[in-house]
């Protein structure tokens, strides 16, 4: 069982109180999309994916990244049992969905980033710390069903 | 995944945006590497203070960010640029080259703190790049 420290847990319930779901998810997703561009091979259905402008714009990807940003709700409710609150998940993106668990890392990095440009100085290194610790825990649980 | 000379632009041009605060955010990057990916601490076990903003670890971010101007100037040949360096990190340091993403990752997220209109998602690809071209450069001489 992961141990979390008051200030890890405070550090994200504060986090994600602040955050606007509708501009980081799709910022996050659409970044990834353009940073890692092999990415792009699960959204064949999302329309243009030219660009990065075209990506930006995408409403498909938008809507997208804020289904994916309010996937992590379900962590921060459940942080002392994050593995078996994303079993069902796991088994969707290895059986049906057929997700590379690398790319979680990849979008967790993008989802940093955008995070770090919202917060700015906020986004202290203590604070980037229990940040990516939760979601090294979460994409570790989304990847535990593969087989 | 070679940088074309559009990223080459990029970085360039991001470079010299960031003119004198290379220094200021290299400190702030290794600071963070140090906090947020520990095992890098062990390579400064001989430091006497590894926290963000002491005193050692401004010096060395310096010393760091000296090394990327470096090689962004020496973009268009870095395995030829940066040989010495190459061989002082696989010789003497002998650093794992998993580290060199640990710092590259928080370099990029220092950059957004800084410059979050600016660091868009094309400049985040190039200097992404760039970071990832650079630790293949300075393991070159690793084995």
């Amino acid at each position: 069982m992961v141990e979390w420290t008051d200030f890890e847990r405070a550090t994200i319930q504060d986090i994600f109180s602040k955050i606007n779901y509708e501009v980081v998810g799709p910022a996050a997703l659409s970044r990834c999309l353009v940073v890692y561009p092999w990415t792009q091979r699960y959204f064949g259905n999302f329309g243009n994916l030219y660009n990065a402008a075209a990506i930006a714009s995408n409403p498909l990807v938008a809507k997208h990244g804020t289904t994916i940003l309010h996937g992590l709700d379900r962590a921060l409710k459940n942080m002392d049992n994050i593995k078996e609150t994303y079993s069902e998940l796991s088994v969707l993106h290895s059986e049906k969905l057929h997700v590379d668990p690398d790319n979680f890392k990849l979008l967790s990095d993008c989802l940093t980033i955008v995070l770090a440009a919202q917060m700015g100085k906020d986004f202290t290194a203590d604070v980037q710390g229990a940040f990516q610790k939760f979601l090294s825990v979460v994409v570790s649980a989304l990847g535990r069903q593969y087989h | 995944m070679s940088l074309s000379s559009k990223d080459k632009d990029i970085v360039r041009a991001f470079w010299a945006k960031i003119g004198g605060k290379a220094d200021e955010i290299g400190a702030d990057a290794l600071g963070r590497m140090l906090m947020v990916y520990p095992q890098s601490k062990t390579y400064f076990a001989h430091w006497k203070d590894l926290s963000p903003g002491s005193a050692p670890v401004k010096k060395h971010g310096k010393t760091v960010m000296a090394g990327v101007g470096n090689a962004v100037a020496k973009i268009d040949d870095l395995a030829g640029g940066l040989l010495t360096l190459s061989e002082l990190h696989a010789f003497t340091l002998r650093v794992d080259p998993a580290n060199f993403k640990s710092l590259a990752h928080c370099f990029l997220v220092v950059l957004a703190i800084t410059y979050p209109t600016d660091f868009t998602p094309e400049v985040h690809l190039a200097v992404d790049k760039f970071l990832a071209a650079l630790a293949r450069a300075l393991s070159e001489k690793y084995r």
